[in-house]
């Protein structure tokens, strides 16, 4: 009775899924980059955050479309707004990304993956469970990247002390320590729109804003 | 705070064996726009017409329940249907003004319910015209057949003569389905309007109109009232998984 909306919603979902393993796969490179030196002077970061904003173009398109098309309510209309909140905070997580690798990719920085180690992968597992939970409608998947906010806020304040404990030790090293400070910091942001995504998931869902 | 103008309690119709609206009980509320949806055959044209008792000729309809307008049970043996209909007017779907003139389609109620007055009729014509947006149009060409007007006209010469004699609420049976979409966004905007000085009540099957112009949705299914809450509400976040599917097109 609906399928051509159906078939676009189907869609929606497909372009929502690669727009978050884009930047699954922007947040790894930008961490990769500290220890490959191809990568620091490939363009590689600069075309996937190309790509995430194109992404973001095409999705809001069809979202609009279906707005004017379909004219949807109730749970199409939550879903369709959820879908063009969410793209702004995926396009945000492409975009401090961006700015990770402009830190990583320096000259200067040697064999630091290791102290972000886990807290890149949480981030960025945070922002494809949320886009997930999205896609099937899960309530309980999304509730969980919330929770892993916390972890990810943990590991924020172990490196942090880590970095005190390293800049009061060698003062001297003060710039390039902030730097790696602002990394994980960035990281911290990348788990907050991994946050806000999931709340549009609840919200698309349950009709309910977490907050309320 | 609104006030409840008409309220239904425990509402059954049948016609013969067939039992058309079940159990239904809601109010209505003052000044407000209610808008009945539901698919063809739910029952809601049936709902409306029981308001002002224009389902009374049919043969073989039995009635239970109580529809109460202002207070007073409207199908008490001592009430005067023909005043209920005054205060409770309709407009239909098709335009269906009478063959005479934009005039004397007004006036028609006015003098049969005895005012003859010229000036008082002219004046009483005249705000009626006004109020249903029609004024502008037809002011210089008030004695033309009506029916030599668009079909939005009419259609706003119907609301005119529906009007003329100062109802208070107006039951509104898909006033804009045979109308074009200029025509339509003219009828909405008068609805707006009149919602200051009328309640009204409107079945419609354009769903998209009834998020423009009501205060309050009812869904109908089956001749039950499934769900009844204010529009933003039962359009963005329904309860009723049956009126969900509904509105988002699941249905059937």
């Amino acid at each position: 009775m609906r399928s051509h909306f159906d078939e676009q919603l189907t869609l929606l979902n497909k372009e929502l899924i690669e727009m978050g393993g884009l930047c699954e796969t922007i947040i790894a490179l930008a961490f990769k980059a500290f220890d490959d030196k191809s990568i620091r002077k490939s363009k590689e970061v600069n075309r996937l955050d190309n790509e995430i904003i194109q992404k973001e173009r095409t999705i809001e398109s069809l979202c609009l479309k279906l707005l004017l098309q379909q004219q949807p309510v109730a749970k199409d209309l939550r879903l369709i707004s959820a879908a063009l909140k969410m793209i702004y905070d995926m396009k945000r997580i492409g975009d401090i990304a961006l700015d990770i690798f402009e830190i990583t990719a320096e000259e200067n920085k040697n064999n630091e993956s290791v102290m972000f180690h886990d807290m890149s992968l949480i981030a960025a597992m945070m922002v494809t469970k949320s886009v997930n939970a999205f896609v099937n409608s899960d309530i309980i998947l999304a509730e969980e990247v919330i929770g892993d906010d916390d972890m990810l806020d943990n590991y924020f304040f172990e490196i942090r002390q880590e970095l005190i404990r390293q800049i009061t030790q060698n003062p001297e090293k003060g710039q390039y320590i902030l730097d790696l400070l602002m990394v994980a910091k960035y990281l911290e942001k990348i788990g907050d729109h991994a946050v806000n995504i999931s709340n549009w998931v609840i919200f698309s869902i349950s009709g309910q804003h977490k907050e309320e | 705070m609104e006030d409840n103008i008409i309220e239904m309690e425990n509402l059954n119709l049948y016609y013969g064996d067939h039992q058309a609206l079940k159990n239904i009980s809601m109010a209505i509320r003052q000044n407000s726009v209610t808008a009945l949806i539901g698919p063809s055959g739910c029952g809601k044209s049936s709902f409306l017409r029981c308001l002002n008792r224009m389902n009374d000729l049919i043969e073989n309809i039995k009635i239970e329940g109580s529809i109460k307008y202002k207070g007073k049970d409207i199908y008490r043996k001592e009430v005067d249907v023909t005043e209920i209909r005054r205060e409770i007017g309709m407009v239909f779907q098709k335009p269906n003004p009478f063959p005479m003139s934009i005039y004397d389609n007004v006036a028609y109620g006015v003098r049969v319910a005895g005012i003859k007055n010229k000036a008082r009729l002219n004046e009483i014509v005249k705000q009626a015209l006004i109020d249903s947006a029609l004024w502008g149009e037809v002011k210089d060409c008030l004695k033309k057949n009506a029916l030599s007007l668009s079909g939005g006209q009419q259609q706003r010469l119907c609301i005119a003569r529906a009007l003329a004699v100062q109802p208070n609420v107006l039951l509104m049976d898909e006033p804009t389905s045979a109308l074009d979409p200029i025509s339509t966004a003219k009828i909405e905007e008068l609805i707006l309007k009149l919602k200051e000085k009328y309640t009204i009540i409107i079945v419609t099957h354009n769903m998209q109109q009834a998020l423009r112009i009501s205060d309050y949705t009812a869904f109908f299914l089956l001749g039950e009232l499934i769900e009844y809450d204010k529009t933003e509400i039962l359009f963005s976040k329904p309860q009723n998984k049956k009126t969900e599917d509904y509105i988002t097109g699941r249905f059937g």
